[in-house]
């Protein structure tokens, strides 16, 4: 029984999480691809046509699910990049760094299809309403933390001055989450949210829910695609680094 | 206290204090972070006077006109109705009975001039069948209220 317990945190060093990400990469790759055509066959031939809306919904299907992963990410982001700067952790800052532009392409996402989605239905491509704005803001974190860290040379100065911009930053998710109840604004509330039942048709709904899974298996695969090389970068000088690539 | 309690003490504390200067911040633009005012809003003299602003509410059920170019119909909240009058094309969710929000002044004569109307739909998606149902529903409701409230009428105080 003894020499059945694995030691986790042997996974904390940059050497030993190089390979166990390579390892867990196509699987994560796999299942996006496999909720990703279930969600859009269902969002696209199963689930029915919205009764106000008509058939220009559906892109309720990419437009939540990159909404909800652009909020989430940001989480994880500010997470690994707080561990790093509290525990002097190397990984975790490299896994801020892996996070953050799939975090940015998500909220991309969701401000571009929301404009697509805002002209039929409510008449404008934007508006300045709390939802949208926070949003904007959101995107402009993802960025400013990208810029700051590719501004400063010395990685691990890098990690710290981004790691305050990522955890400044963290005070913006509830603000977007919440500002459909906190302020009036032209943005509808929630559908799904945990404190009630969802207000959509179940197979619309099974829809959104897969999607929002292949996102979070693409954004998995893609972080630890994107930590691989990180690793491999600022460990260059390393002996196993030499050895691997060698 | 070592250098690593240390730091997360101060990360802890930074997020804290962080979050209640946001509050307070968010707590006095208030009223500036709000996209529209309500009827009841205009009334009690919140929105400004002389300068573009939007109110929102819904379309009340039977007021809209079209006179040639220009549409006419009533934002209401329940409580307070304003009348507002729009030269252009409406969004194709713009409905009796629907939410709406119009950029515009307010007239001397207490109308609103719109130059932008936007609808504002609910977070409910449901199949035509379903939407069919529930307003059956509803109608049906409506209509043994009435015959009750006829068949008794209630006593006028």
């Amino acid at each position: 029984m003894q020499n059945k317990i694995i030691h986790w945190f042997k996974y904390g060093s940059p050497q030993s999480f190089y390979p166990l990400a390579g390892k867990m990469l196509p699987w994560f790759v796999t299942l996006a691809v496999i909720f990703g055509s279930a969600g859009l066959w269902l969002g696209f031939f199963v689930a029915p046509t919205d009764a106000v809306q008509g058939e220009g919904y559906r892109i309720i299907f990419v437009h939540v699910a990159a909404s909800w992963m652009s909020m989430f990410l940001y989480l994880v982001m500010a997470f690994w990049a707080g561990l790093g700067l509290a525990l002097n952790t190397r990984l975790s800052s490299m896994m801020a760094s892996a996070v953050a532009p799939t975090g940015a392409l998500m909220a991309f996402i969701s401000l571009w299809t929301g404009a697509l989605w805002g002209k039929p239905m409510w008449g404008t491509w934007w508006v300045w309403d709390a939802r949208l704005t926070s949003e904007l803001i959101l995107l402009f974190l993802y960025l400013g933390f990208l810029a700051l860290q590719a501004a400063i040379d010395e990685p691990r100065r890098a990690d710290k001055a981004g790691a305050i911009l990522a955890l400044v930053g963290v005070v913006n998710v509830p603000i977007i989450y919440f500002s459909v109840t906190w302020w009036n604004t032209l943005h509808q509330g929630a559908s799904v949210s945990l404190t009630k039942s969802p207000s959509m048709a179940v197979t619309m709904l099974w829809g959104m829910l897969l999607m929002a899974l292949c996102f979070w298996m693409y954004s998995i695969a893609m972080t630890l695609m994107r930590v691989r090389v990180i690793i491999l970068e600022r460990e260059r000088t390393s002996e196993w680094v030499k050895h691997a690539v060698a | 206290m070592k250098a690593r309690h240390k730091r997360i003490a101060i990360i802890v504390g930074g997020l804290a204090s962080l979050s209640i200067a946001a509050f307070f911040v968010l707590n006095a633009l208030n009223s500036n972070i709000a996209l529209f005012f309500t009827p009841t809003q205009v009334y009690a003299g919140e929105a400004p006077k002389d300068r573009v602003f939007r109110i929102g509410g819904m379309v009340r059920d039977g007021s809209l006109q079209r006179n040639s170019m220009t549409v006419h119909f009533v934002v209401t909240d329940t409580a307070k109705d304003i009348p507002v009058a729009y030269t252009g094309i409406l969004p194709d969710l713009f409905k009796e009975g629907k939410g709406v929000v119009a950029q515009g002044k307010l007239g001397p004569d207490g109308q609103f001039i719109a130059t932008e109307v936007l609808a504002k739909h609910d977070a409910n998606y449901m199949p035509p069948e379903a939407k069919h149902a529930i307003d059956q529903a509803q109608a049906e409701r409506m209509e043994k209220t009435l015959t009750r409230m006829v068949a008794k009428p209630t006593p006028v105080p």
